[in-house]
């Protein structure tokens, strides 16, 4: 096994490199780029993107960034504007490109490169790309960790229920509506939750619309938990939908593979109860594959609910990584591309693992 | 064999009703040039209608008819679903056939290179092509834009096919009747092709008509979010792109549309559904064993 864990390892790196320079690649070689003007109503003169392609290293040939980005530049000297004496610096990208304001210097770089943990500023806010990951990360981990523990709550009883009772009318009911729960795009049904309880439904105490259409919690409002609360229900509805039916269905196939097999009908024979027969001694065996779909999917998790986060304006990984693909911030996208695909190849790793160490039927060598 | 699995296929209620379903859409979608409005045409004096008689699902921003545009938008989104399944095929089968065939090093390497693409985080990548695609100014990408989005949906799908018809391939290869072709001198392209393919395409024929639906969701996901088709040429998912501005004051401008694809979505589910039964050789014995 540790054999195993530590090839596997050491073929993840050179696949995360490939996948690095291909990402790299697309990111960097594409037409437009972040300095084709989006989002600012002035166009930009040629003179100003000189300076913000210096000011960005995009003067500098691909090959040479990818090297920058790896590695980082401590160790060669870049020429670098500096803001001239009384010039404070601005985050907004037009103000930052008055070449009155600058100054050239030469400077020893300092970009210490993604193997070092350093994935460098964001183009449009200037800050480090990582701060914002972590913020965005928690939001998105938040709306995550409550909308999972939802999704356990509904599809392990209802898994089972189904597949106990396979062609019951419960078990009907059910497939129907994990059909129905598959075939909705996911941003329509939050656009109908926002339209039935934004748009319709009104408190009937206040007039005022039942849920909030969007945001964490109301701004300007001290932290009140209620308005949290609210503030949950529907993203937290539209992410359950699609990830109940997934788990559901698989649980139910999993656990119809397990309840036809001997030791549970021995189970039954030495005459346990029913709820502990498929509960205690079934459940535990058709979770195996669960757990194993569960660590593939860890990366959605990571990435958070896009649409969600779009639709209900949740400032999470999602929304940070549409925002970076609009203005084409190559450093937040890059480093959100890397570190969600070091988490698949993880993730699958710890699938592999996790599935042998709880089924001892499988070794690896 | 083809009698057997059309006989399970029928016996399906809701594969049938998918078909039912889905054939009225393309329908619709192919007579869409019946309809008395023009689907470009805007006409201001019409704006915002809600839905009546003359406009069974109202007007848009700019007047015109949203049901003769979510008839145009249907042919598209549907056609960029065909497109994807067709690519995910191309690529697929012979990846997967070839090296499931073969095995040895060709397979060790075809399955690295499918390995390293299903790590690549497909939404993410989608997203970002699509915003890319969105400004490359080539005549060829503009005047085809169902198949440039057909490609880019394509090109991070095919891989599940591909595992698909390799396990299928590394199963079959070992039986007598591929080493009693060898051994009458058939070439390995004569088996591949016209002895292994036929015993290994149902599996592949599930998966393909799921793969519509998949690229119809993710295609409405994609112009919906203003990086896959774009206006004024309608899909179903670039309707729904300023929806939620709309949603207070003109409903029936997002609920169309979304109507529409998760209809045919649900259809083509249950009739890969249903081709999943027909083919499988197990689901008969169970059911009867339980009957």
């Amino acid at each position: 096994m540790g054999h195993y864990v530590v090839r596997r390892l050491l073929q993840a790196i050179p696949l995360m490199f490939i996948i690095s320079i291909f990402l790299y690649a697309l990111v960097n070689l594409a037409p437009g780029g972040p300095l084709a003007g989006r989002g600012t109503s002035k166009r930009l003169n040629p003179e100003q993107i000189a300076i913000l392609k210096r000011q960005f290293g995009l003067d500098k040939p691909v090959c040479v960034r990818y090297v920058y980005w790896l590695i980082g530049n401590d160790w060669t000297k870049m020429v670098e504007e500096i803001p001239a004496p009384g010039v404070g610096i601005s985050s907004t990208i037009i103000k930052c490109i008055d070449p009155r304001t600058y100054l050239l210097t030469e400077s020893q770089g300092i970009g210490k490169g993604v193997l070092r943990g350093d994935f460098g500023n964001s183009y449009r806010t200037r800050k480090p790309v990582l701060d914002s990951i972590k913020t965005a990360f928690k939001n998105s981990a938040y709306l995550m960790s409550i909308t999972l523990t939802i999704v356990a709550i509904i599809a392990i009883p209802v898994g089972v229920i189904s597949a106990v009772k396979q062609y019951s009318i419960f078990d009907i009911i059910v497939t129907t509506l994990s059909f129905i729960g598959q075939a909705i795009p996911e941003f329509w049904l939050g656009l109908i939750l926002i339209l039935i309880f934004y748009v319709w439904l009104k408190n009937p105490l206040t007039g005022d619309p039942l849920l909030p259409p969007g945001g964490m919690y109301t701004q300007g409002m001290t932290f009140s938990l209620i308005d949290w609360t609210k503030h949950l229900i529907l993203p937290v509805t539209m992410g359950v939908v699609g990830w109940v039916t997934w788990y559901s269905r698989f649980l139910r196939s999993s656990m119809l593979d397990v309840i036809h097999q001997d030791y549970v009908r021995t189970a039954r024979a030495k005459g346990l109860t029913l709820n502990k027969v498929y509960f205690k001694h079934a459940l535990r065996n058709a979770l195996l594959p669960l757990v194993t779909i569960f660590a593939l999917d860890l990366p959605y998790i990571f990435a958070g609910s896009l649409y969600v986060e779009i639709l209900f304006s949740w400032p999470g990984m999602g929304r940070l990584y549409y925002q970076a693909a609009i203005d084409r911030d190559y450093p937040m996208l890059m480093a959100i591309l890397t570190i969600i695909t070091l988490v698949v190849i993880f993730s699958n790793l710890l699938a592999d693992i996790i599935y042998a160490k709880l089924d001892p039927r499988i070794h690896y060598d | 064999m083809r009698q057997l699995v059309w006989r399970r296929f029928r016996r399906h209620p809701g594969a049938i009703m998918g078909c039912i379903v889905l054939s009225c859409i393309v329908l619709a979608c192919t007579l869409a040039f019946l309809s008395p409005y023009d689907p470009y045409k805007s006409n201001l004096s019409e704006r915002y209608q809600s839905p009546s008689l003359e406009h069974p699902m109202g007007t848009d921003a700019l007047g015109r008819d949203l049901m003769t545009r979510v008839l145009y938008g249907g042919r598209v989104s549907l056609a960029v679903g065909f497109s994807v399944m067709v690519i995910t095929l191309v690529i697929g089968v012979p990846v997967g056939a070839i090296a499931g065939y073969f095995g040895g090093r060709i397979d060790n390497i075809l399955m690295r290179i499918t390995d390293a693409a299903l790590a690549l985080p497909s939404l993410l990548v989608l997203i970002l092509l699509g915003a890319i695609l969105r400004e490359v100014d080539a005549p060829f990408l503009k005047s085809n834009p169902v198949l440039t989005i057909a490609f880019v949906i394509g090109i991070l799908a095919w891989m599940f096919t591909a595992r698909l018809v390799r396990a299928s391939y590394l199963t079959i290869r070992e039986m007598d009747f591929v080493s009693a072709t060898r051994a009458l001198g058939g070439s390995n392209f004569r088996i591949i092709v016209l002895h292994i393919f036929p015993n290994a395409i149902g599996p592949v024929i599930v998966e393909a008509t799921l793969e519509i639906a998949y690229a119809i969701l993710e295609e409405s996901g994609l112009s919906y979010l203003g990086f896959g088709i774009q206006p004024p040429t309608p899909s179903w998912g670039n309707l729904l792109s300023n929806a939620q501005e709309y949603l207070v004051k003109y409903p029936w401008l997002a609920i169309f549309p979304g109507l529409m694809i998760f209809l045919s979505v649900i259809s083509i589910n249950y009739i890969g559904d249903g081709l999943r039964d027909a083919f499988d050789p197990h689901k008969v014995l169970t059911k009867m064993g339980e009957v």
